[in-house]
């Protein structure tokens, strides 16, 4: 203070002023030592500040305000534990390429290596779940560091960055530069693919009479859900989805087949077995869509078109591999497509859906029973399908994937890749925080609810207005369901007693209801849906239900399990 | 599988060769050797990295090692014409008696002497693997006190392949990449 005059900022000031520059409007985090100076600084810049109550849930609320628009989410912690607390959030946003920045505080630059109070070498420990990350020591690094790591976020391929900051770094002042934009030799984000390759593809989709478009995340990421809806209807290909791909491309097209893979339908998996071309849109042949890989669609040729050319010829070889953009490689495609009439094959798809295509599961009776495929429709049916919903991990993640109808890009937000059970309670807060004016629905199991159940508080602290299904059945419902299928039914711990959620959550002051008919899942979807605030519902649903059909680990994608016809008939849909 | 020979030119900065290494391992690859060294152009260090995969998996080591910000340039030089070098220092025990004949078979590998101590000798030896091999088993019976290999160092002949990369590494703008094939 006493050079007024100067321009000179704190390496902590910096940190605010790039990040107001990048657009950053909020921050999810938690202090301590070696960030304090950063959250000293930040009172003086117009950035909110969501204090969360583990620091995992910091870096999921990031990837749900990314997920829910593309932009970066940011996540700020202390050194040590808390650093380490964000590698699970970062791992969940590296396999399913959310751009999220996350910073942390370090020790001073000359202490570490020497085991200090909190010191971790946080930098070493997320090598391998950030696309990059950054130690930085000195003042002057903080802008040039922030502008970089944003860029690297979010071009290409997105995927996390994490910055290491000193404390010294933090405190120490120099002149603040706002740099040009980075120029960094060694990263090279955009491909385009190669002209004859486009040829190539042409031909191949020109010739097919079985093909199937498999539609990925990447049209979400690339914004190319208008271009592959044209692109669609123009060759009348037919669209299975993957997990992540829900939404990209709407439920209610008519050329929609639904989810493949593991939990897809029947016809879906069949279709792509027979098909003779997979077009495969901003995906990446996880093995949680192929099954066993060696029977995996042997009579198709593969069009591959993704921004990652370490995804081509990764778990599938594949006849054209078009490195680029997917809106931009399919706009160059476009004109070159001409109309095509596939309506033999779509009649032979449509027909192997069978009864289960007309087949509406609200008609079919419960038996006294409360199924969670039943509880997801009715929240569909109440949301109109509007809603932004957030699922954590296992089987009510699928029947949400099954029944919910998506319609709209990026309303379903889910740990696709890394599968982090404890992810959807914060999610949705980040994804409410970014569009405070969708309506958020929570899809949580009565297991994951419980490892970020804490973030109640952070709800109740911001008046965060949400919504929470919890999906209770009294067990870890998908381990389960394995141990049913390929264990005996030896229930190694997968029985869960939990607390009364009803209680709990009115302990932190929001409100909660108790479900156990169907008759009571409408009403009290309604009731949520008009209480301002956040109110969870405890659907106290049937224990030992499983999700069909399923296509066990490893196995052909051609062998299901099938719903079993007697569930079929008492209503058991699920 | 057979052996793919990688150059590498890395930005010469703090933990990259973590990085890369980290990488090779965590994509399920085995690494055989691996040399860094400064290369010509100041700030870049050049990797030589021996792996044993196929040739599919030479590609994906090609393109994962290419999703690192601070690698600049990949080269797999496995079927190109290229020299290759690897450096022993063998410290041999030595008697009165048997020094003589270490510094014949030396001679004959073109290694040289660079130690003279009263119980041993340091033997220096360059070229291909296989004659290094090859010293290092003729010296065994002497008795092999102590072994320093460099492993592979490989450069590829003649005049420089320009597929992606200017050769100063500078004026390649973030959005002016090639395009590469990368079907089958």
């Amino acid at each position: 203070m006493t050079q007024p005059a100067s321009t000179k900022k704190t390496g902590a000031q910096i940190l605010w002023e790039s990040l107001a520059r990048e657009g950053v409007t909020c921050v999810f985090g938690y202090p301590g030592g070696a960030i304090l100076p950063a959250y000293d600084a930040m009172l003086d810049y117009p950035i909110r500040h969501i204090l969360v109550r583990h620091e995992q849930g910091a870096t999921h609320m990031a990837d749900g305000y990314s997920r829910a628009t593309g932009q970066v989410g940011v996540a700020i912690a202390t050194s040590g534990p808390g650093a380490t607390n964000m590698v699970t959030g970062l791992a969940t946003a590296m396999l399913d390429s959310i751009p999220i920045v996350c910073i942390t505080g370090q020790v001073g630059s000359k202490l570490i290596g020497s085991d200090a109070f909190q010191e971790t070498d946080i930098t070493g420990i997320t090598l391998p779940v950030t696309k990059h990350n950054y130690l930085v020591t000195r003042a002057d690094e903080v802008a040039k560091t922030v502008r970089e790591a944003f860029y690297v976020a979010r071009s290409g391929r997105p995927g996390p960055v994490l910055i290491d900051i000193t404390k010294d770094a933090q405190q120490s002042s120099c002149e603040f530069v706002w740099p040009d934009p980075p120029k960094l030799r060694g990263y090279r984000p955009a491909h385009r693919p190669v002209a004859r390759e486009i040829q190539h593809a042409v031909d191949l989709i020109h010739s097919a009479k079985k093909p199937v478009i498999l539609a990925g995340h990447g049209i979400s990421i690339s914004g190319a859900g208008d271009v592959v809806r044209k692109f669609a209807e123009r060759t009348n290909i037919p669209v299975a989805t993957t997990l992540l791909g829900i939404g990209a491309f709407p439920a209610s097209h008519p050329l929609n087949l639904g989810m493949m893979g593991m939990h897809g339908e029947a016809w879906v998996n069949t279709a792509i077995q027979e098909a003779d071309l997979l077009l495969a849109f901003g995906m990446r042949f996880d093995d949680r869509v192929t099954g066993n890989l060696k029977t995996y669609a042997l009579n198709a040729k593969k069009i591959h078109i993704d921004i990652d050319p370490a995804e081509i010829n990764k778990n599938v070889r594949v006849d054209v591999g078009l490195v680029g953009d997917l809106k931009e490689t399919l706009e160059e495609l476009m004109p070159q497509i001409e109309n095509c009439d596939k309506s033999e094959w779509n009649a032979y798809v449509n027909g192997l859906k069978g009864d289960a295509a007309v087949r509406d599961i609200q008609n079919l009776p419960d038996n006294g029973h409360l199924y969670a495929a039943h509880v997801i429709n009715d929240i569909w049916r109440a949301t109109e399908g509007k809603a932004i919903v957030v699922t954590d991990v296992g089987q009510h993640q699928m029947w949400e994937a099954q029944y919910y109808k998506h319609d709209d890009d990026r309303s379903l937000i889910t740990s696709g890749g890394l599968g982090t059970m404890g992810f959807a309670l914060p999610a949705a807060i980040g994804a409410k925080v970014a569009r405070p004016d969708a309506e958020v629905w929570v899809v949580v199991g009565d297991g994951g609810f419980q490892m970020t159940m804490c973030e109640l508080a952070t709800i109740a602290q911001e008046n965060i207005d949400i919504n929470i299904a919890v999906i209770n059945n009294g067990f870890l419902g998908m381990v389960r369901q394995w141990q049913e299928f390929f264990y005996e039914r030896r229930y190694a711990a997968t029985p869960m007693t939990s607390p009364d959620f009803v209680k709990l959550t009115e302990a932190f002051g929001l409100t909660a209801h108790r479900v156990e008919t169907r008759a009571g899942v409408i009403p009290a979807v309604e009731a949520a849906r008009k209480h301002p605030g956040t109110v969870l519902i405890d659907f106290r649903v049937e224990q030992e239900d499983s999700v069909f059909p399923m296509v066990p680990a490893g196995n052909d994608l051609h062998n299901m399990i099938r719903r079993p016809s007697a569930i079929v008939e008492t209503g058991a849909d699920a | 599988m057979n052996l793919h020979t990688f150059v590498v030119h890395v930005e010469n900065k703090p933990g990259v060769l973590t990085r890369v290494s980290g990488l090779i391992r965590r994509r399920g690859f085995n690494i055989e050797s691996l040399t860094v060294g400064h290369a010509e152009t100041e700030g870049v260090s050049r990797m030589t990295i021996v792996v044993s995969t196929d040739d599919f998996g030479a590609r994906r080591v090609e393109s994962n090692l290419y999703k690192l910000i601070d690698v600049l340039r990949v080269d797999d030089i496995t079927n190109r014409p290229a020299v290759t070098r690897d450096l022993a220092l063998v410290k041999v025990a030595a008697t009165r008696e048997t020094r003589v004949e270490i510094m014949q078979l030396a001679e004959a590998y073109r290694a040289r002497i660079v130690d003279v101590a009263p119980g041993s000798l340091i033997v220096e030896v360059t070229g291909a693997e296989e004659k290094v091999d090859s010293m290092v088993e003729v010296l065994q019976p002497y008795g092999v006190l102590e072994l320093a290999r460099t492993g592979r160092v490989t450069m590829a002949r003649g005049a420089i392949q320009e597929p992606e990369m200017t050769r100063d590494f500078e004026d390649v703008e973030a959005t002016d990449d090639a395009a590469v094939s990368y079907s089958v």
